[in-house]
């Protein structure tokens, strides 16, 4: 009984034991698939976030003009994932210049802290309730291209969207392959804490841009 | 001694924040809005009463199986390549979190808002040891310029408007102009802290909730500080209470529909982070080392009453002192611990002790608006009827740190003399008859009177007792 460790597990056996309850039934929305659609997009958009419904295969060429009109000049992508190869292979002339996170990013810090304009990531789910974008970053796709620099461009496929997390958890088996670190991002980065006030971007992106791939390609 | 002085902070600290025109308007402002938000996103009165019985029974059940919980997070965080610490008090804590810094040779500490480091006092004791903490969240960053401690737990700087933020950038930050404009007062703390991020040597978390079940950490945040705090940096230090385990993974989506919506009535924050190890091999970043320190410092004590093991449901939502006609007027400073508000008067005095802290539980109306809004169900009133009672008449001995410290030489001779009048009809009837006559006499100085008269009028006793009135009209006393 010498380590805080053992005393404080001691006494916390030896409380008095209290029967544990039966977790009441509690049902997460469900929508159909119109709605699941329609809420995920107003849900994100009223967190600020744009959304553009795009297709599996004209995304690049309508990322390239979003980011060219915001005059954007460099854009941090992963050049391992099949998003990240698509992109690079039909980038061709734009005025946004693509960046490999190929390297520790203790080779990469500048590059991400300071000289960014965006950070391109996928996402392995959407959440319709309140309008999340699952993250999990993989050795292909680290974290922090979806938090440093100012724009943080997000691809999400309509087929992935669930109506809550509760779903996305039971129906992706989190609990058995939790990776180093799950995020879900719901807009912006924001802040409140003066008056109340909103404002974005105080420590990750300012703008958060969701390219929604439709279930149907038209 | 130093039991003395805080028993009086409260009453006199409050009269002081009535008298303040600003906090007042800073508070009401604030308080108004997040009540209102709150309100908003529980209109489907159903919807409410079926999540937050799901919700209140989850941590119900995590409390129950705590030990096992406990070990079951330890070793599967184990498994997962994130170090664990234990500590009993927050002496330990502070000195297991800076041995790791010291072991990492870190001089300096990018931090993510957490109230348990607030309760430790961390910072102080890290600045002792040559070691800068940076406080990251806007709100922490503000007071920590200011050198305030935060007086709500969600809002750390609520207490501030504009103007006094604008003062403090103006004054504190090289080169900032003074600006009351939100966006670049944000934009200027943005450019301020890029630097602490990118060169600390650590990042400091609290955590919202630990799951046993996949050893994760669970943190959620709007601002993005906390996930950079938790990646950036080469060592992540997370420190916790230990009631905040979940059994399962499953756990955390009614608990995370309830917090955000409690607390600022958004329906989720911004970033929900799940941090179940270390950077492993192949990945490019996040931190090499996670520990996680389980900070104790009486929380065991108070499991250990099946009663007041409610408390340690809370999941530091805030809603309670949002509506607490308490808190809102007088604001979190003036409850002069980490935790302010109806779940602080209740937790405070159960971690310091009764001697300690024990007028905190006088600091409430009993209104119940905390226990309408808490959205694990704490009965926050009951408990702090019960805690008041312990003040005074100790049940168990043990069960509440400073029990009985409450209790005075003149209240119990009052209360017998009481029950002395109050058991013979004889000495009711002489007792009543001398009050009648002599009663006005008293001084308001006189002993038990005195408080009470402090902020009421003496009570006037009639010339005849009810007793007399009713006989003289012809009523029978049997
Ligand atoms: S006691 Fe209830 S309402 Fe108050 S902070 Fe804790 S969970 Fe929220």
């Amino acid at each position: 009984m010498n380590s805080p460790r053992e005393r404080i597990l001691a006494r916390l056996k030896a409380a008095p034991k209290a029967a544990a309850p039966l977790r009441p039934d509690w049902t997460p929305p469900a929508y159909d698939a119109a709605t699941r659609k329609a809420r995920f997009k107003s849900m994100l958009e009223a967190s600020h976030a744009d959304v553009h419904e795009v297709s599996a295969t004209d995304w690049p060429e309508r990322l390239k003009t979003i980011l060219a009109n915001k005059g954007v000049g460099t854009m941090i992508y992963a050049p391992g994932t099949d998003a990240g190869k698509l992109l690079a292979g039909s980038w061709g002339d734009s005025p946004t210049r693509l960046v490999a996170y190929d390297r520790p990013v203790e080779d990469f810090k500048d590059v991400l802290v300071s000289r960014a304009d965006a950070g391109f990531t996928t996402t392995k789910g959407g959440i319709a309730q309140t309008g999340s974008l699952v993250l999990w970053p993989t050795p292909d796709e680290p974290r922090l291209m979806s938090l440093l620099p100012p724009i943080h461009v997000a691809l999400v496929e309509e087929a992935s969207l669930t109506d809550s997390l509760a779903e996305t958890i039971r129906a992706q088996g989190w609990a058995g392959q939790m990776p180093t670190n799950a995020v879900l991002v719901s807009g912006p980065s924001k802040t409140a804490d003066i008056e109340q006030t909103l404002a974005y971007g105080v420590h990750g992106p300012k703008e958060l841009i969701v390219l929604l791939i439709g279930s149907v390609s038209p | 001694m130093v039991a003395e002085t805080k028993k009086l902070e409260f009453g006199a600290k409050a009269h002081v924040a009535l008298n303040d025109p600003k906090l007042r308007a800073n508070f009401r402002r604030a308080m108004d809005g997040l009540m209102t938000k709150r309100a908003a996103q529980f209109a489907d009165v159903a919807e409410w009463t079926s999540l937050r019985a799901r919700g209140a029974a989850v941590r119900a059940n995590a409390l129950a199986k705590l030990p096992e919980l406990l070990e079951q997070l330890e070793a599967n965080c184990r498994k997962n390549g994130i170090q664990v610490h234990w500590a009993e008090t927050t002496a330990e804590a502070n000195a297991i979190v800076l041995g790791i810094l010291e072991a990492a040779g870190a001089k300096t500490v990018i931090k993510g808002k957490s109230m348990v480091t607030e309760e430790m006092h961390l910072n102080a004791h890290l600045e002792k040891h040559g070691i800068t903490p940076v406080e990251s969240d806007l709100g922490e960053y503000i007071i920590q310029l200011a050198g305030e401690a935060p007086s709500h737990i969600v809002m750390p700087c609520i207490h501030k408007n504009k103007a006094e933020i604008a003062e403090l950038f103006h004054d504190k930050i090289a080169g900032q102009a003074y600006t009351e404009n939100v966006d670049e007062l944000t934009a200027a703390a943005r450019a301020a802290l890029r630097g602490a991020f990118a060169g600390a040597d650590a990042g400091i978390s609290g955590v919202n909730f630990a799951v046993a079940e996949t050893g994760t950490l669970v943190l959620i945040e709007n601002e993005g500080n906390g996930r950079l705090s938790t990646t950036l940096p080469p060592l992540h230090i997370a420190v916790t209470g230990i009631e905040k385990v979940l059994e399962k993974l499953d756990d955390v989506p009614p608990l995370l529909s309830l917090l955000p919506r409690s607390a600022t009535g958004q329906p989720i924050t911004t970033y929900v982070n799940m941090i179940s190890s270390p950077r492993k091999e192949g990945e490019k970043d996040g931190p090499k080392a996670v520990h996680l320190v389980l900070l104790d410092n009486g929380r065991s004590r108070v499991h250990g009453d099946t009663e007041l093991r409610d408390t340690l449901r809370c999941i530091r939502c805030a809603a309670c002192m949002n509506h607490c006609p308490v808190y809102t007027r007088v604001g979190g400073h003036t409850y002069s611990f980490t935790y302010p508000g109806p779940i602080g008067k209740l937790l405070t005095p159960q971690l310091e002790g009764l001697d300690c802290a024990g007028d905190q539980p006088h600091a409430s109306t009993l209104c119940r608006a905390c226990a309408d809004v808490c959205p694990v169900k704490i009965p926050i009133p009951d408990l702090l009827v019960r805690l008041r009672t312990e003040s005074v008449r100790p049940t168990s001995p043990g069960a509440v740190k400073g029990a009985g410290s409450a209790t005075s030489a003149t209240e119990t001779l009052g209360w017998k003399g009481w029950t002395l009048l109050y058991a013979s009809p004889l000495v009711y009837r002489i007792g009543t008859r001398m009050l009648g006559w002599f009663g006005n006499l008293m001084p308001s100085s006189a002993p038990m009177l005195k408080q009470w008269t402090s902020v009421r009028t003496k009570p006037k006793f009639a010339p005849k007792s009810l007793h007399e009135l009713a006989r003289e009209k012809g009523f029978c006393d049997e």
